[in-house]
């Protein structure tokens, strides 16, 4: 039998707020551990939490950004369990009344756009670090990003494959980070993703047994893990096994998940709204103003691109799905206004030494005024094309400027034609056959000559003076 | 001066004191000395704080020497030890917190600090604020002054045996189901209940987080308004206090009640109610109108669930609020093989019965499959409980009724019987689920000699109007006046 497979995704993001979401404590990432913390984010006896509007405000810009029905009144409410990084013994989080719901975000997998629904996003503090002394059987607890706000954003059963699940797990990022309300670092933990999967005949309408999956702190993992999981599934009812519904988690040493908890170990959280805090109440006009001065998101973003630039939906599409590497087109642009012409240097050259040094646009050493001035000195023929990677290739390893870099090589193009002309003609002199076959019409012997050229220069020969004078002296 | 110090009121130290008459350090000495003395044979105070006390003593008695005094400077208090005081152990009365030393004041104890006044130590109390006679202590019970057979009420009998023995001048207490009028009751003090979110929970230790507040217990009516004065106000710290600004609530003592209509509610006057407990309300009842009150007649239907209905949210809060216990981060640790283990040895040996009774009751009503059926159901009950009043707020200005059925009983009298002992909270229960603010005022004594006291609820913000009512009577009768004989 044929199965398809239904995912839906749970993503917690880390607002970039700079003080938690029920006390003044900083949320700066790395800190000493213990050292941001007070008496209110460590739960002890007779403090209380108060409420951070700023978080509030974020949750709702992600909320907007993601067309949610924003509840004009919603409810903390505690969910209850035991664990050492949970100082109160519960997590105040949202429960019956979220604060939006019924949102959605458009993802595109093989030039196929589909909608995935969004089914709430939510408010929440995040709970502390366990650290597990490798000498000895001890734990310990750091407490810094206790109280750190969250949202959480659950996402209808809506995906199909590992493939879509990373697009819109993509795609969210993307938007936080348009929005400036996360930064999306995976690896970190600031932005994170539980899967439920389940496999259900092709075709049929019933939901299988679903499994959750945690641990995966990148994208390759999530598809992986999503992967790995579609073939366990698979295997499993092919065979005429039952899928047991549990929580399972991705090991990246032995590339598989496993086991961590079943059914019957799973919590009952006990919730109910806090009495601590009061129902949050969104203010109309409060709303409508965050409404109004939302930044502009990826899809306006990509219109624009096409519009504004003349780009192609294709090159649009690339430069928006990334904040930073938008930003950095129009910071190009706005030195070298040849909008078509950055775009192939930042999705050819600068994309593929990024991916060599497996880093993004943030670290990239090269600014946006030193690659603008790079196609500058292309565009005015003072430097070759061919050079002009090579100097690229400097400009990425130590981010220095293009002009540095070609005086200290000397690789200023040769643009004098007299100099050029005596090298010609020696190199004519030196090839009778090749420019006898010239001259008795087999033109395509003119690469050969301007080849040697570029040889006898270093490359530093202006292509197309050479190309005019050696048919000059050919003719 | 005939009068010891350490037997004054708020009201009438403070002039001694301003005039000079008397120094906050030797108010405080005199004050401590008496402790020492005598608090063995009341177990009313778990913790005194003989340095701190005269150190803040020395302190007001500059300020009063600078001309700077304030509203309460060298007024001598003691607080519930259910109200963090920094580095002042606090403790609970449970073994879980037995070397608690919190980093931070509650907001009432802030106040209290900037209006000058000197605490002595912490009361003694039902564990976590969980009982009705201060006997579920880990620390053992509070004897009443009155009487050391008999309990003095609680949860916060500690701090109002330490006022009716004259170990403070007045203290601090905290009321979830009743904790401070029905103890005020049992020990023959004053006891006033605020409206919920009137006096900021911030360092209060939850119980019942939607049901808890703080009040005084103090001597005279005059005192639980000073002190209100001074702990009253929206304070940005608890989300749950009201931002309206608090009154001058001194000033509506001595206006005189005629014409104020008293609603006497019917559901309280029937089985249960003890002979001599109803025959001091009817006197006090008839003490109200002689002073020109309408008495009518006031219907609060709900009342017979009210005890049901608290003991259905208190407890689920409860079971919330104490999880943190968990011997990881302060206070008592049993060590265990493993997590599991140590959770549970922790909790088995750092909670006492009553305690861990309450914390599977509400683990058990929030659970999944009996959320709707028990905390959903109560809630809507609360609600409409508190319809209850606002009908009832229509047609009187406050409503006078019994504090506690009987006075107090005797020490392990009702401790086998919790159920028993849950249901001598049903007159004071409704106003924690309603919000609303209640005071208890002496109004008689039992044949045996135990005080009894009469309960004055008004609407929501009314403690003003509660305040004029219990000051009127107070001025009419001379209960207040009769000490203990301890």
């Amino acid at each position: 039998m044929a199965y398809e497979a239904v995912i839906g995704l749970e993503v917690h993001a880390h607002l970039l707020t700079h003080s938690k979401i029920f006390c003044g404590c900083a949320t700066a990432f790395g800190a000493p551990p213990n050292t941001q913390v007070c008496e209110v984010c460590l739960g002890m006896p007779g403090s209380l939490p108060v409420l951070n509007r700023k978080a509030v405000e974020y949750a709702l810009k992600m909320a907007l950004a993601t067309d949610c029905t924003i509840a004009p009144e919603s409810v903390f409410a505690r969910k209850n369990y035991f664990y050492p990084d949970l100082p109160k013994g519960y997590q105040i989080s949202q429960f019956e009344l979220p604060l939006a719901e019924h949102g959605h975000l458009e993802i595109k997998v093989n030039g196929q756009a589909k909608r995935i629904g969004i089914t709430r996003i939510h408010l929440e503090e995040d709970a502390g670090k366990l650290v597990h002394s490798e000498a000895r059987p001890v734990s310990f607890v750091d407490f810094n990003r206790t109280g750190v706000p969250l949202i959480e954003i659950v996402s209808e059963p809506d995906m199909e494959s590992p493939d879509e699940a990373v697009e819109y797990l993509k795609g969210l990022r993307n938007i936080l980070l348009y929005l400036e309300i996360c930064d999306g670092n995976l690896e970190e933990g600031s932005f994170r993703c539980d899967a439920n999967i389940s496999l259900r005949p092709v075709g049929a309408k019933e939901l299988g047994v679903k499994v959750e999956l945690k641990n995966m702190n990148s994208f390759r993992f999530i598809k992986a893990a999503l992967e790995f999981e579609i073939k366990r599934q698979r295997a499993n009812l092919s065979a005429g096994r039952e899928i047991v519904q549990e929580t399972r988690l991705w090991d990246t040493s032995s590339n598989q998940t496993v086991s961590m908890r079943g059914k019957e170990e799973a919590h009952d959280y006990r919730y109910f709204p806090d009495p601590d805090l009061v129902p949050v109440r969104i203010d109309h006009d409060w709303l409508e103003s965050l409404r109004k001065n939302l930044v502009e998101l990826p899809k306006a973003r990509l219109k624009r691109f096409q519009a504004e630039y003349g780009l192609p939906e294709y090159d649009a599409e690339v430069l928006t799905s990334d904040k930073a590497l938008a930003d950095y087109f129009e910071a190009t642009v706005k030195l070298f206004p040849q909008p078509k012409q950055v775009s192939n240097w930042i999705m050819g050259e600068l994309m593929r030494e990024l991916k060599k040094e497996e880093a993004g646009i943030d670290s990239c050493r090269v600014s946006p005024a030193a690659l603008g001035k790079l196609l500058s000195l292309v565009d005015t023929g003072a430097l070759s094309g061919k050079l002009a990677k090579t100097v690229f290739e400097d400009m990425v390893a130590t981010g220095r400027d293009p002009e540095a870099i070609i005086k200290e090589k000397g690789l200023v193009q040769i643009s004098d034609s007299g100099a050029l002309e005596a090298l010609a003609q020696e190199i004519i002199d030196a090839n009778p056959k090749e420019a006898a076959d010239f001259r008795a019409g087999k033109t395509k012997v003119l690469g050969f000559f301007v080849g040697q050229l570029m040889k006898k220069t270093k490359g530093q020969a202006n292509p197309q003076m050479a190309n005019e004078i050696f048919r000059k002296l050919l003719a | 001066m005939t009068e010891p110090l350490y037997s004054l009121s708020i009201s009438q130290l403070a002039p001694l004191l301003a005039r000079g008459e008397v120094s906050p350090v030797e108010v405080t000495a005199r004050l401590l000395e008496r402790i020492k003395e005598r608090n063995g044979e009341l177990n009313a105070y778990l913790t005194v704080d003989e340095a701190g006390a005269l150190e803040q003593a020395r302190e007001a008695e500059a300020c009063l020497g600078r001309g700077e005094a304030a509203s309460l400077t060298g007024i001598p208090l003691a607080l519930k030890d259910v109200m963090v005081t920094r580095g002042l152990r606090t403790t609970c009365a449970s073994k879980i917190l037995e070397n608690f030393i919190p980093p931070f004041d509650a907001t009432v104890v802030a106040r209290l600090r900037r209006e000058g006044a000197v605490i002595l130590g912490k009361a003694n109390m039902d564990e976590f604020a969980m009982g009705s006679s201060t006997e579920n202590s880990a620390y053992g019970p509070t004897h009443n002054p009155w009487n050391r057979e008999y309990i003095p009420g609680g949860s916060s009998g500690g701090s109002a045996a330490a006022v009716a023995a004259d170990l403070c001048i007045a203290s601090l207490g905290s009321d979830t189901g009743g904790s401070i009028r029905q103890p005020a009751s049992h020990c023959g003090v004053v006891g006033l209940k605020p409206t919920y979110g009137r006096v900021s929970r911030y360092g209060l230790v939850a119980y019942a987080s939607s049901l808890d507040q703080i009040g005084p217990l103090t001597k005279e009516v005059r005192d639980a308004a000073i002190l209100l004065n001074t702990i009253a106000g929206h304070d940005p710290k608890d989300s749950t206090s009201v931002p309206q600004a608090a009154a001058d609530y001194t000033e509506a003592l001595g206006r005189e009640i005629h014409g104020l209509k008293i609603g006497v509610p019917r559901e309280y006057f029937g089985h249960g109610l003890d002979p001599e407990v109803e025959a001091a309300i009817r006197a006090a009842l008839k003490t109200l109108a002689g002073l020109g009150a309408d008495l009518i007649e006031v219907s609060l239907p709900h009342t017979e669930y009210a005890v049901a209905t608290y003991y259905v949210v208190a407890v689920a809060e409860a079971s919330s609020n104490l999880a943190r216990y968990d011997g990881v981060k302060y206070g008592f640790r049993a060590e265990g093989k493993n997590l599991m283990e140590t959770y549970l040895n922790t909790r088995t040996q750092g909670f006492g019965a009553e305690v861990r009774r309450r914390i599977m009751l509400g683990t058990y009503t929030l659970s999944a499959g009996y959320y709707d059926a028990y905390y959903k159901k109560g809630s809507q009950v609360r609600a409409l409980i508190r319809s209850d009043f606002e009908t009832a707020f229509k047609a009187c200005h406050l409503i006078a009724c019994p504090v506690s059925p009987t006075p107090a009983f005797r020490l392990g009298e009702k401790l086998a019987d919790p159920l028993t002992m849950y249901l001598s909270d049903i007159f004071t229960i409704s106003a924690n689920l309603a919000g609303i603010p209640g005071i208890s005022v002496p109004c008689g004594f039992s044949s045996q000699g135990l005080p009894i006291g009469l309960q004055l609820l008004g609407p929501a913000f009314g403690e003003a109007e509660i305040l004029q009512a219990a000051y009127a009577f107070e001025q009419a009768t001379d209960f207040h006046r009769r000490k203990p004989p301890f």
